[in-house]
């Protein structure tokens, strides 16, 4: 395609030639009328010029009889510029006037006509023709009088011209126009290719220009390139998964392969197998809830489960969750609270924020405990109001000291490597709190760990209107 | 019982096939999804046992057309996709219970066996009666040798699930799924302590306990005395 070809081709070029359609039709609309509103004022006038000079003749008529008029009419058709005139018998002959030629019975009937006619002193029949009126007089005489109408024509033309010559101007321009604004879109256009362009093939760092001057192209190329960042920083943290990944399911298959070789070298007897088999089925249930974590986090970043979000009330999504953990929790010492005075509803997933919650009471089982105390409570909250809704896990351990709060949301990171876990729990959590727009908060409980999951309501407007409704 | 395996990895449906038939039931095999399909439209199979991604004809679509063409057999769905909402997608189309990868061959024996006892007429009684144990569903009453045993709303539900599935081994996650109504991993033994609670209830006192933990698999509520 050639380069012109490209620029008749884009939008703001079609665009431009739309608009100049429309303004044509508006235009010619407009000039038709304007010159039909013209014509009839010409017109008007020069009826108004035939109707008075006519009343004068026939004042003159009536004064001074046949005679006067006959005067007054010769006199009057010498005048330069004069208006037509003709006098004739009752036989019909022409007594007095400079007309020279009428279509025949013209003068036989009185009132008003459009009629071509020739001047006495010439005998070419006159370009246009002439608005004429008859009056029958006294003893059989008629007295005609009539205007040439090419000023009517001549005022059609001196508009139709000026409109016209406007029209043109402006097509010129706005072809002009629509054809130098294109071709700025096309360069602007060409640039965010290329650049596209480099990206696709590799170069994540490349980002579209932004001018400045906050244009639509502006707000594409910021939008733009802040997806880019976007998916710079989730490629970045792709590879450190991956790169995770590698590692923490490479411990657990080597800790396997360890496991069968052993039993392969040293199994002697029944028991001995089994306890090795066991061990082998342990260990790949281990590297299998690691491999589930991840996924689940993947799934919960990349929002695909957000066409399964409904309508969740987080007290009875708590209330299951801390009767589902209560025998554990008294077993292990703890007591569990839940206080939570009403209804909560959230636009969101009921599996991963229960999973999220168990996640967060699982923590605090596992490690609020302080060797000096016994029985310690740990208290599970939830609370809303209009613009957002809450869940808080509080224990009262040891907490969590400050430099390490935001380490332990990472992937894998486990502040007590000797004890049990993936270190995907509170990364599990805080993939579900983005998934929500939420936000996941550790805070010192003065003592102990407060873990706040905090949900944006905007979108559960109706369960509270249901609420409110007498 | 009749069970068609339609699983394409060779390995995995030799390992099942022997399994199952040491079990003692009598599993066949489809290496594919067309296979499978005219199988089971062939000849009546007391369960099937389909896995999701399948060459030719895909797991899911088996079982939708099978569905289609009013074929009710219980259908246990496999599948390496492990997240609630593919769990979602496989029951929608026409799976009766889904199954992840890696699984333990005890979770797949327990949920064959109760998907064939969900469709038995038994799940329609109103009492559900065990040697001494009684418990009613209408009344929520339950009772041991006609001592009345008081159980909160969860342990009710929980025993109920048990005693529906008599004889048969319910695994834990079972029990989360059909007695919590959540799909997640909880993390620690949250279950087997409901179970104890209840077992303390129930069986405290008798002299013949009935519910059973079965090593490695899950639990069993069953009178083994005779």
């Amino acid at each position: 395609m050639t380069a012109v070809g490209r620029l008749l081709r884009t939008t703001a070029f079609k665009l431009a030639l739309g608009l100049l359609g429309v303004f044509t039709l508006a235009a010619v609309v407009a000039l038709l009328y304007g010159v039909w509103q013209a014509s009839r004022l010409v017109q008007g006038q020069i009826a108004e010029a035939v109707d008075t000079e006519i009343s004068v003749l026939e004042e003159q008529f009536r004064l001074g009889g046949l005679r006067q008029l006959v005067v007054v009419v010769e006199d009057r058709s010498r005048q330069a510029n004069s208006l037509l005139y003709l006098v004739t018998s009752p036989a019909g002959e022409p007594l007095v006037g400079n007309i020279g030629a009428l279509p025949p019975g013209t003068i036989g009937k009185p009132g008003t006509s459009e009629v071509p006619y020739s001047r006495a002193d010439s005998d070419i029949i006159a370009r246009d023709d002439a608005y004429v009126r008859v009056s029958q007089l006294a003893g059989g005489f008629r007295v005609l009088v009539g205007r040439d109408l090419g000023e009517r024509r001549r005022v059609a033309e001196v508009i139709t011209r000026s409109v016209l010559g406007a029209l043109a101007l402006v097509v010129i321009v706005s072809l002009l126009g629509g054809f130098f604004v294109a071709r700025r879109v096309l360069h602007r256009l060409d640039a965010m290719t290329a650049t596209s362009r480099r990206i696709m093939a590799g170069d994540l760092t490349e980002r579209l220009m932004v001018t400045g001057s906050g244009d639509e192209f502006d707000r594409l190329a910021l939008a733009t390139n802040a997806m880019l960042d976007r998916i710079g920083i989730l490629m970045g943290e792709l590879k450190e998964v991956s790169d995770n990944i590698a590692h923490d399911l490479r411990t657990p298959l080597t800790r396997l392969r360890n496991r069968a070789e052993e039993a392969l070298r040293t199994a002697r007897d029944e028991a001995g197998w089994r306890a090795a088999f066991e061990g082998i089925i342990e260990e790949s249930e281990k590297i299998t809830r690691t491999f589930e974590a991840l996924l689940l986090i993947a799934r919960a970043e990349a929002g695909a489960v957000r066409d399964h979000m409904a309508s969740v009330d987080l007290r009875a999504l708590a209330t299951d969750v801390v009767e589902l953990y209560e025998p554990v929790a008294e077993e292990a010492g703890f007591r569990l609270e839940l206080n939570a005075a009403q209804d909560v509803h959230v636009h969101g997933h009921r599996e991963l924020l229960g999973q999220a919650l168990a996640n967060v009471l699982d923590n605090a089982l596992k490690h609020a405990r302080r060797a000096d105390e016994a029985g310690q409570v740990v208290t599970v909250l939830v609370e809303a109001d209009e613009s957002s809704a809450c869940m808080t896990v509080r224990d009262r351990g040891q907490g969590i000291d400050e430099e390490d709060r935001a380490r332990v949301l990472e992937r894998f990171v486990r502040l007590e490597s000797s004890r049990p876990g993936s270190g995907l729990g509170l990364s599990l959590v805080a993939a579900v709190m983005r998934l929500h727009d939420g936000t996941l908060q550790l805070m010192d409980g003065d003592p102990g760990l407060r873990v706040i999951m905090e949900i944006p309501r905007l979108k559960a407007v109706l369960p509270k209107r249901l609420h409110k409704a007498p | 019982m009749k069970i068609l395996i339609i699983e394409d990895d060779a390995a995995a449906a030799a390992y099942l096939v022997k399994a199952l038939r040491e079990a003692g039931h009598s599993p066949q095999h489809a290496a594919d999804g067309e296979e499978g399909l005219s199988l089971a439209q062939g000849e009546s199979f007391d369960v099937l046992v389909v896995d999701r991604m399948l060459p030719k004809l895909d797991g899911l679509a088996v079982v939708e057309r099978l569905r289609r063409e009013g074929n009710r057999t219980p259908v246990l769905i496999l599948s390496a996709l492990a997240q609630v909402d593919d769990r979602v997608a496989g029951l929608r189309s026409g799976g009766d219970d889904y199954l992840t990868k890696p699984y333990a061959f005890t979770e797949l024996l327990a949920r064959i066996e109760a998907l064939v006892r969900r469709t038995a007429p038994a799940a329609a009684e109103t009492v559900y009666r065990i040697a001494g144990l009684e418990l009613d569903r209408l009344s929520h009453c339950v009772t041991r040798d006609d001592t009345e045993i008081i159980l909160q709303p969860r342990e009710f539900r929980l025993l109920e699930y048990l005693m529906r599935h008599a004889g048969q081994v319910v695994t834990r996650t079972m029990l989360l799924e059909n007695v919590w109504d959540y799909h997640f991993d909880p993390q620690t033994n949250v279950i087997d302590v409901h179970v104890s609670r209840l077992r303390a209830k129930i069986d405290k006192g008798f002299d013949r306990p009935l519910l059973h933990t079965i090593r490695g698999a899950g639990y069993v509520i069953r009178d083994s005395g005779r």
